[in-house]
């Protein structure tokens, strides 16, 4: 996949060659929603459909509280959503009892943000890392199996034997997170946020643990980040979400380099760059409260190009291009971030460069 | 403005144009000095050499980043030049903090309050801890500007909403009688930026002012920052761990790295041609946006070094891909690239012996490419730094 | 700083920014220096706490006292003591004498032995009811704390009902239904901590249940029972006996101000309450034998009191660098 970014050639079809067609976990009308105190229900995530394929690194990106988030820990069935179902080696996790969904879990596991909560204060590397081998009742297996996976995340066993958790670095702890991950052997591996709490430096260090993993153990990733940079570089395919509901899905280059949904044209224009300026214009307003979402588009209150067709019809998941998916009435085609929206379809609604907005509520 | 020199008045007006040829106005030109500042935290483990003699000077006009990582000692520094910090029995401060003149690092509270808010304003990183949730938003705006403006009670509402119109707020004139939590956390910032700008300072200290925001958001904020700036002709020191966020919004970075500053140069300077590997190291480890997917990312090494004990020679030296015996007995002190083969006249000073871009670099990586290690033992292999 | 230049200016500074130090000591502790630890464990601590934290002369003083209480109550039957329930009508009111040290009560009993065995009552009432209060308070605030809804609801009710119900009806009921004996008593104040235990737990419960290393158990299939006992138990445990110290030293005084309205330890058995009760009646001629195991009572709960809120405090910084 090369990537010289001619602004002619913008959708180019990605080479599909590498993750198989094979399904390994398919997310079905997910809604998740919870109470807000006073009567009011924060619609976290509202119908989310999504397949992920075997072996391929699915980024999911958003702004915070836009539910990506609450999706991963609705895949993990922590806690179950409020419908829709999570289908995952051809089972519904949604439909089965809990003591079923536990018995899957060892195939399916996550890591979280904070490298530092993640890890019990009160309890030593070793017994953290084997306590899922204790719990599935291979305790037995502990003394060989603990060492190999602290080695393979880059960790001395002999130096971490005795040690507790507030003894290490917040990139360590990380890798213990990973280690403790990794010790069931699972298929899928939900990430959520893992780099984001640690520092540039380190970020790097656990981004490429993780893509060596992903080879050592055949694993399946979806990772969950607002870090658009981070998500580039690891995913295969991007889930753009906004407001609990997915406005893109396409191949990571090929989204980045030409988003057909105004959100992801503007995230991906926001994205301060190493090489200079940003890449586009700077938009407007923030993301509306998830207790009360917009009627219809839900990105129309901030939208360049919305229209009152916008604010009356949800726009249905399409396929704009072959292997790009959109939830938009006025898609951008063939117009690369860098290059201005085309006048025509921006209409009236365009902002005007450098002058402080107005920001929204 | 009170100009107490003649170069001093000469300063701002020469501020856009002449900002990277301040050399000779060292003394007078700059709006706020900082010399040879430390500080260290006895604890009970050890001594935390927090800042080590850390020395800046900030033009009228100017935007000067200060770049770090945890551990780096930004955050310690910047609280003692704002005056957070103090000296007392366990925290042990020197050096000199001089603004316009006045010596802040002498001033007691009282001095310090007819400094702060006036002519030196601050955002910080949380918008929620630095307004008050029990106030309405007009309220905490007016505040400042009876204490230190003497404005009557209406003077100070109407300045208090076209301020925070200035700041891009919609519906101002409702947004005064709200109180911080019915505002989302970017209007929250703009709502800070505001009351930092009511009395028109002359200097705005931004520390991570946009680390708790979305990326749409923390663009907008950054805008607007750099728009005020400009237009207000305020001097900025922003403090920030993404590099990123400070390419197209600072006219020098300062990079700081266990407590010391290891660069120091213009920003465009800095990024066409870094010297300390430091710098370039972080500039690598940041996952590029353009290009292609799954690239192995140049990781630094280790982690940031422990200030309770602070590696011998060159704080870098354990995770420096260049590092030689030298870098572990001796640590460089700030050099200036002017005295390099290739350097630019502009003031870009760095703290290696080994720096970037010299014959002196390539040879030290051929050799620790060559034994498969850095003097510091550290594996380095060929491919770790990309050219 | 002996060698600073500006000592005169830092200390005026150093006044004027005393009250924001704390605040900011223990946010730079955490945005600063936490990623700078020392593999070894130490923790860079808030300094001024750090050094303000130098063991104070007081703290042995009051283990030391703590200790040689317990040590002779437990030990008592093999001290060369008098024996506390057998009359010595040479002692009757009897003064300090090389017999017996501490003079003797209203019947002539040994002051001293009844003060060591009066010791083994209240501090088994003290302990005993503490240890049950905060076993069966522990685990169903962690199951209110974990499970959260209709369990946690219930216990809430419980918990409001018996707060609301005043605890000497409820000692008295007890005593009037099942009759004045130890166990009694230990298991009315045991009920009446119940409460505040659950309270504490949950709280705590709450919180710990929010941090990551719950959820990842979970994750990889811990059942509640394991993530309870495993995960949470061991976060939980410190906070809840830090405050079961302190209980001990206010269940002490309950129990001596029970003992003293008579609803206490049946007599004969010695008790530091029945003891202050024996002797009121003679207050003003023969004081000691009121004041005396009342200075050991309140020697006793003081030192408990100092030794538990300075470890509860300890054990807070230690939490905060967690």
């Amino acid at each position: 996949m090369s990537s010289t970014t001619d602004s002619s050639v913008v959708l180019e079809k990605p080479a599909e060659d590498k993750p198989s067609e094979d399904v390994v976990l398919r997310l079905e009308d997910l809604v998740v929603e919870f109470p807000a105190g006073a009567g009011q229900i924060v619609h976290a995530v509202s119908g989310i459909n999504l397949e992920v394929r075997r072996g391929e690194t699915l980024g999911l990106v958003g702004e915070s509280g836009c539910g990506k988030s609450t999706t991963g820990r609705a895949i993990m069935q922590l806690p179950k959503p409020t419908s829709g179902s999570v289908h995952f080696d051809g089972r519904d996790l949604a439909s089965l009892s809990s003591e079923e969904v536990r018995k899957l879990r060892p195939k399916l596991q996550m890591i979280f943000q904070d490298p530092i909560s993640s890890l019990n204060p009160r309890r030593r590397i070793p017994d953290i890392v084997g306590d899922p081998l204790v719990v599935w009742g291979r305790g037995a297996e502990k003394a060989k199996v603990v060492p190999e996976v602290l080695r393979a995340v880059g960790l001395d066993p002999e130096q971490v034997a005795d040690r507790r958790p507030h003894q290490f670095s917040g990139g360590q702890c990380q890798r213990v997170s990973i280690a403790r991950a990794l010790v069931l052997e699972p298929e899928v591996l939900i990430c959520d946020e893992p780099v984001s709490a640690l520092d540039v430096s380190v970020q790097a260090q656990i981004l490429n643990l993780l893509e060596d993993m992903k080879a050592r153990y055949g694993l399946t990733l979806v990772f969950i980040a607002h870090d658009l940079g981070v998500v580039r570089n690891i995913s295969d395919r991007v889930a753009v979400m906004y407001l609990g509901r997915i406005c893109e899905l396409g191949p990571t280059e090929a989204l980045f380099d030409a988003p057909v949904h105004p959100y992801t044209r503007l995230l991906v224009s926001s994205i301060p760059s190493m090489e200079g300026a940003q890449r586009g214009e700077v938009g407007t307003g923030e993301m509306p409260s998830p207790v009360s979402p917009p009627s219809g588009c839900r990105f129309r209150t901030r939208c360049p190009l919305a229209t009152d067709r916008c604010a009356s019809e949800v726009p249905e998941m399409r396929e704009v291009a072959p292997g790009r998916f959109t939830a938009c009435h006025h898609p951008i085609l063939d117009t690369p971030v860098e290059a201005p929206l085309p006048a025509a379809v921006a209409g009236d609604h365009s902002t005007n460069g450098t002058a402080p907005a107005p920001a929204d509520s | 403005m009170r100009p107490t020199t003649p170069q001093a008045e000469k300063a701002p007006t020469t501020a856009a144009p002449g900002r990277h040829a301040r050399r000779e106005g060292f003394e007078d030109g700059a709006l706020l000095t900082v010399e040879d500042v430390h500080v260290r935290f006895h604890t009970r483990n050890g001594v935390v050499h927090a800042v080590e003699g850390v020395s800046l000077e900030l033009s009228e006009g100017e935007v000067l980043a200060v770049v770090g990582e945890s551990g780096s000692g930004k955050t310690v520094f910047t609280r003692r030049v704002m005056g957070l910090i103090a000296g007392s029995r366990d925290t042990e401060v020197s050096g000199t903090v001089t603004f316009d003149g006045i010596t802040l690092s002498e001033l007691d509270a009282k001095g310090l309050s007819k400094v702060w808010g006036k002519e030196i304003a601050l955002v910080l990183q949380d918008p929620m801890t630095s307004l008050n949730p029990v106030k309405r938003i007009g309220a905490q705006i007016t505040e400042t500007l009876i204490l230190h403006q003497k404005l009557s009670k209406q003077d100070a509402n109407a300045r208090a909403i076209e301020l925070l119109r200035s700041v891009g707020l919609s519906e101002p004139e409702r947004r005064v009688r709200q109180y911080p939590h019915e505002l989302s956390g970017g209007m929250r910032q703009r709502v800070t930026i505001a009351i930092a700008l009511s009395c028109s300072p002359r200097l705005l200290l931004a520390d991570e002012p946009t680390t708790a925001l979305d990326v749409t958001v923390q663009a907008q904020i950054l805008d607007l920052l750099g728009d005020l700036q400009s237009r207000l002709g305020m001097a900025m020191l922003l403090v920030t761990h993404d590099l990123r966020v400070v390419r197209s919004r600072s006219d020098r970075i300062a990079v700081m790295y266990a407590g010391r500053i290891v660069e120091t140069a213009p920003t465009k300077d800095l990024f066409d041609s870094p010297r300390m590997p430091y710098t370039e190291a972080l500039m690598n480890a940041v996952p590029p946006i353009t290009g292609p997917n799954h690239v192995r990312l140049a990781v630094i090494p280790g982690r940031p070094p422990d200030l309770l004990a602070p590696p011998k020679g060159c704080r870098f030296s354990p995770r420096c891909p260049y590092a030689q015996d030298r870098c572990l007995t001796e640590e460089p002190p700030l050099r200036d690239a002017a005295d390099l083969p290739d350097g630019s006249a502009v003031e870009h000073s760095y703290r290696c012996w080994y720096p970037v871009g010299t014959p002196e670099n390539a040879e030290a990586r051929r050799v620790n490419v060559e034994r498969g290690e850095t003097a510091a033992g550290t594996p380095v292999t060929g491919e770790m730094v990309p050219a | 700083m002996p060698d600073s230049p500006k000592t005169t200016t830092t200390t005026s500074l150093e006044k004027a920014a005393v009250t924001d130090r704390d605040a900011i000591d223990s946010e730079i502790t955490s945005a600063d220096l936490d990623l700078v630890e020392p593999i070894t464990g130490a923790t860079a601590t808030e300094p001024a706490k750090a050094r303000r934290s130098r063991t104070p002369f007081g703290w042995y003083l009051a283990w030391f006292w703590i200790a040689a209480i317990v040590i002779s109550a437990i030990f008592a039957p093999l001290l060369p003591l008098w024996d506390p329930a057998v009359p010595d009508y040479n002692n009757v009111f009897g003064g300090i004498t090389p017999q017996h040290w501490l003079g003797g009560d209203t019947l002539g009993r040994d002051n001293l032995s009844r003060i060591i065995y009066g010791a083994r009552a209240s501090l088994l009432v003290g302990l005993c009811a503490v240890l049950l209060g905060a076993i069966v308070g522990g685990i169903l605030g962690m199951v209110a704390g974990y499970f959260r809804g209709r369990t946690e609801r219930v216990l809430a009710l419980i918990t409001d009902v018996v707060l609301a119900f005043p605890g000497l009806v409820l000692i008295i009921a007890i005593v009037a239904i099942l009759g004045a004996s130890l166990t009694n008593l230990i298991v009315g104040l045991a009920i009446l901590s119940v409460p505040t235990f659950i309270r504490l737990s949950r709280a705590t419960t709450l919180v710990v249940t929010q941090r990551e290393f719950v959820q990842a158990a979970r994750a990889y299939g811990c059942r509640p029972m394991r993530i309870i006992l495993r995960e949470i138990a061991p976060n939980v445990v410190m906070p809840v006996a830090a405050y079961g110290f302190i209980m001990v030293g206010v269940f002490i005084v309950v129990e001596g101000s029970l003992s003293f309205l008579g609803l206490g330890i049946p007599p004969p058995t010695p008790s530091w309450g029945g003891m202050i009760a024996g002797g009121r009646t003679q207050l003003i001629e023969y004081p000691h034998i009121s004041l005396i195991p009342a200075a050991v009572m309140f020697l006793t709960v003081l030192s408990i009191n100092y030794v538990g809120e300075r470890s509860r405090k300890l054990f807070e910084v230690r939490e905060s660098n967690l």
